[in-house]
């Protein structure tokens, strides 16, 4: 009897412990998730600020302001599609620019498009330890992840510099 | 922040180093630094915002001997030290050794970044199967690696993905410094900088085209600096006296090595996951010659900074370090390039970057500071509150 109980109340806490690392992981995807967003916002509201300053020529102009505007209105069905448009109008616009810079304008777009890259690859990494630890048969069984709806991985194309390193080669490793 | 360091302070190395520089360089970027480490030997200098996490231990990590500190009373003390540092945010390297930065991702609740160094495409300890090590890593909320094999080694052993943020150079300490006396002399002179006795770091390689070259040019010498014993077995005896050993160098007479040769050669094999000896002679506006492995292709632009030669090519790189001996135009105008291309690999861009991932990881996080959890993970039993102070 002992015995039986001892296993229940081990079991128990394994379980809370197991329920307890999914809570975590759900709120890493979460923290993640308003991280990312408030990154695109940056890029977008930076973008438009390069473009208010009036350095640029008219069609560079147009081209960014229309691809900013779609990026921060679109819903979230088209928001991966509009956000990988406004990375290649920068990368057309800015021509291979990377390079330190001295134009704050264009030195605050490329930092907050660097700060895009960051937070994509932090919450897809917390997307994937998530639907991960959710795989496991315990969890789905008996449901240890309760309501929260499977997190999904935010794709687009983050690249908005082209790379000094034009020569693409095998890895040897 | 808090800033965990898993191997022995006292011992140079890769990590220490790199921790030591990020520390000192976010310290006078404003920020708040404590950093935790293991100290062998208590009367090493340490800087005041070192914390000691006890004497570490030798153990068999990675293929090599690692100097590390683990066990019930370090885990206590990681515990209160998390707990006194009221940190906004910890950062641990190397989490999947078993020391101190996986203790400390057990122990803690609250944003966790963690760099990743190792690249070794073999690394059984990074393989993290074991439910204890896959618990703790979940917590990091951002994974960055120093190098492209780096992130490899991480997704192929961990799955999930990482940042790029390469190691730092503090150019400031290697761009000024007088020549070694009697160098770089009128014949010419190339150098070396590495263990000697490591085959990767292809040393023989530049000893052979060192034979080729030295023939034809009755004053050219080589300048070796670093510890292990040579094999100068491919150097004829007439030829020997031109090859100058000077073996381990302190931190001071290491920057001015770099500053004594025409030329330097980085004729590694590979095996290289950043290149942190090329990083440091662009700081020192050396003219460079270094083999086409992938690393050193990257961080000289693809030959934009110095000149690349076909690994493990002894005839190639004698062609290569020939022309820049006969050039001194040539040799200047890679000098420039390199002093411009390591600007991006100085500490001051390398840490603002990393400062970038701190609001990255901050914004949207309204979780006040780091604490100590109260479920401790591995045993999975609660217990309550913290103890105060180290039980005997």
């Amino acid at each position: 009897m002992a015995v039986i109980l001892l296993i229940l109340v081990l079991t128990g806490f394994y379980l809370s412990w197991r329920a307890t690392r999914l809570d975590r992981l759900h709120h890493r995807v979460e923290t993640a998730r308003a991280a990312l967003d408030a990154a695109l916002l940056r890029r977008a509201a930076a973008v438009l600020d390069l473009v208010a300053s009036d350095r640029l020529d008219p069609a560079s102009a147009t081209v960014l302001t229309a691809a900013a505007n779609r990026a921060r209105r679109a819903d979230d069905d088209h928001r991966e599609l509009a956000e990988s448009a406004l990375s290649v109008a920068l990368r057309t616009t800015l021509a291979g620019h990377g390079g330190p810079t001295a134009d704050p304008w264009r030195a605050e777009v490329l930092l907050a498009a660097r700060g895009v890259h960051l937070a994509r690859v932090f919450h897809n990494d917390a997307v994937s330890d998530t639907r991960r630890a959710r795989r496991s048969r315990l969890v789905r069984v008996l449901r240890l992840a309760g309501t929260a709806a499977l997190p999904d991985y935010f794709e687009m194309d983050d690249q908005v510099t082209v790379t000094a390193r034009t020569r693409p080669r095998a890895d040897p490793d | 922040m808090g800033i965990v360091c898993p191997y022995s302070w006292d011992v140079p190395g890769g990590v220490q180093q790199h921790v030591g520089d990020l520390a000192e360089t976010l310290m006078a970027m404003g920020h708040h630094v404590s950093v935790l480490a293991p100290v062998g030997d208590p009367d090493h200098p340490t800087p005041p915002h070192l914390v000691s996490a006890g004497r570490p231990v030798p153990v068999p990590y990675n293929g090599s001997v690692a100097r590390v500190r683990f066990g019930p009373r370090t885990s206590a003390r990681v515990r209160r030290w998390i707990a006194e540092g009221g940190f906004d945010l910890l950062h641990v390297h190397e989490p999947a050794a078993p020391s101190v930065s996986l203790l400390a991702c057990w122990a803690a609740d609250g944003p966790i970044v963690a760099t990743f160094h190792t690249s070794n495409p073999r690394s059984r300890a990074m393989s993290a199967t074991s439910t204890a090590l896959r618990s703790a890593l979940e917590k990091i909320n951002a994974r960055v690696a120093v190098s492209e094999a780096a992130r490899r080694t991480l997704v192929e052993h961990v799955g999930g993905d990482a940042v790029l943020i390469p190691n730092g150079v503090s150019v400031r300490r290697f761009a000024h410094a007088d020549p070694l006396p009697g160098w770089p002399g009128e014949g010419g002179s190339l150098g070396f900088l590495g263990r000697l006795d490591e085959p990767r770091k292809g040393l023989a390689v530049l000893l052979a085209a060192f034979v080729r070259l030295a023939r034809h040019r009755p004053g050219l010498r080589l300048l070796v600096a670093g510890p292990g014993d040579p094999d100068l077995s491919g150097v004829p005896d007439d030829l020997r006296d031109r090859v100058v050993l000077v073996g381990r160098l302190d931190d001071v007479d290491k920057v001015r090595a770099y500053h004594s040769t025409d030329v330097f050669c980085a004729p590694n094999l590979g095996g290289e996951s950043f290149g942190i000896v090329l990083t440091e002679a662009m700081a020192a506006g050396a003219a460079i010659v270094a083999s086409d492995i992938p690393a050193f292709d990257a961080v000289l632009d693809g030959g934009a900074a110095g000149e690349l030669f076909g690994v493990g090519d002894p005839d190639h790189l004698a062609a290569r370090a020939a022309v820049l001996l006969d050039d001194p135009d040539r040799r200047t105008a890679l000098s420039e390039a390199a002093r411009t291309a390591v600007r991006a690999y100085d500490w001051g861009t390398v840490a603002a970057d990393i400062a970038h991932v701190y609001e990255t990881v901050l914004t949207g996080d309204g979780h006040g500071p780091v604490r100590p959890s109260r479920i401790r993970p591995e045993s999975g039993t609660p217990i309550g509150p913290f103890p105060r102070g180290e039980r005997p």
